[in-house]
């Protein structure tokens, strides 16, 4: 299936320190279609979103920022969490402090399955948080968080997403629901910009119940 | 036409009995799932990535542990990017090994450590090996215009 190259075409920013992680989640992530960028570290994230201090939510700011924005929109960011000097979470926490970025949905990568962690980075606003190495099934699940963000002007949030949050308290996903969620990802329209139908029925498709979770594979099923 | 099913039929034994053995595991036959005509070479690609990593991180490791005070968090740290690179072309007994690994530093035993390091060096060793042979019997399928069959 190779890649059709449209307008509207999803742009991922990948950061990880590892080269062998970043050619994988590369991979990954072209394999559905989206158009990808790798950088290494959080703090080449930053400087590739354009980031600057004075983005941050103070009052006393004068409101004049400098023209300096970021070349490509960015439609997500997808980050691992250990990284030498700025952690992903560092970088997740960055983000949703800047005016000018927080509506980026943001998804942390870890190889190690820590609740608190995982609790922390959902709180501190991470759309998931996947456990590696990253499959593509855990990639088929980013597309309705970059609709959301895209379309959210147009459409009306719908209810289900307040409930993501709350879930971390909640039993965990049994291994046996994940591996529904291929299949039932694949009946998304892959490139369904363009008409406002099919903005909706693609947005519709991208929120099945079941895709909300992120993936807690290796804790116990209660 | 003879030669190529036999070669097949070799790749095929071959590729088993790494999933049997667990020299391999599901994450290898991930990433073959992510190959296709437009990246015919990827597995390879990534997997030669990983040799050379390996190398780094394994001479890293021995430095480490030669030490007089030995650093154990600093040798920790190199057992996770080796258990994560491990994990990722699914390299299963060297990334088991890691995790025992990681136990060892945490309870800063150098003996231990030292061990470890052995059987990860020889289990690395190995992998390589076998890697490096499944690979070179792509090639002959390939040179002998055949298809490498898919792993299933």
């Amino acid at each position: 299936m190779g890649s059709i190259a449209t307008e509207s075409q999803f742009h991922v920013l990948a950061v990880d320190d590892s080269l062998i992680e970043r050619k994988l989640i590369e991979r990954l992530l072209k394999t559905s279609s989206y158009q990808v960028t790798t950088v290494d570290s959080g703090s080449k994230a930053l400087e590739f979103l354009g980031f600057h201090e004075d983005d941050q939510n103070y009052p006393n700011q004068p409101s004049v920022s400098p023209n300096n924005r970021q070349e490509m929109e960015v439609d997500l960011i997808i980050t691992d969490y250990c990284m030498p000097g700025m952690t992903g979470y560092d970088l997740l926490k960055k983000i949703k402090e800047s005016s000018s970025l927080r509506n980026i949905p943001v998804v942390i990568m870890s190889s190690e399955n820590v609740r608190t962690r995982i609790r922390r980075c959902l709180e501190e606003g991470a759309e998931e948080f996947f456990l590696k190495p990253v499959q593509l099934s855990d990639v088929n699940r980013l597309r309705p968080h970059m609709m959301k963000a895209k379309y959210k002007d147009h459409q009306e949030p719908p209810k289900q997403q307040v409930e993501e949050k709350s879930e971390v308290e909640m039993s965990i996903q049994s291994q046996q629901e994940e591996d529904e969620l291929p299949h039932e990802q694949h009946q998304q329209q892959p490139q369904a910009q363009g008409s406002s139908n099919n903005k909706r029925k693609a947005l519709e498709e991208g929120l099945s119940p079941d895709r909300k979770r992120p993936r807690y594979s290796g804790l116990t099923v209660v | 036409m003879a030669y190529v099913g036999q070669l097949q039929r070799k790749f095929m034994d071959y590729t088993k009995s790494l999933y049997r053995e667990g020299i391999v595991d599901e994450q290898f036959t991930q990433l073959h799932k992510l190959q296709d005509e437009s990246n015919p070479d990827f597995v390879e690609e990534v997997v030669t990535l990983f040799f050379n990593d390996s190398e780094r991180l394994l001479n890293e490791l021995t430095n480490a542990l030669e030490q007089q005070n030995v650093d154990f968090k600093k040798v920790d740290g190199y057992v996770h990017q080796f258990k994560g690179s491990s994990s990722s072309v699914g390299a299963q007994r060297v990334k088991d090994l890691c995790i025992a690994f990681r136990t060892l530093c945490e309870l800063e035993n150098k003996e231990a450590c030292l061990r470890c390091l052995q059987q990860v060096k020889l289990e690395y060793a190995s992998f390589q090996t076998k890697l490096e042979s499944l690979f070179k019997l792509e090639k002959q399928i390939a040179e002998a215009h055949g298809t490498v069959p898919t792993l299933d």
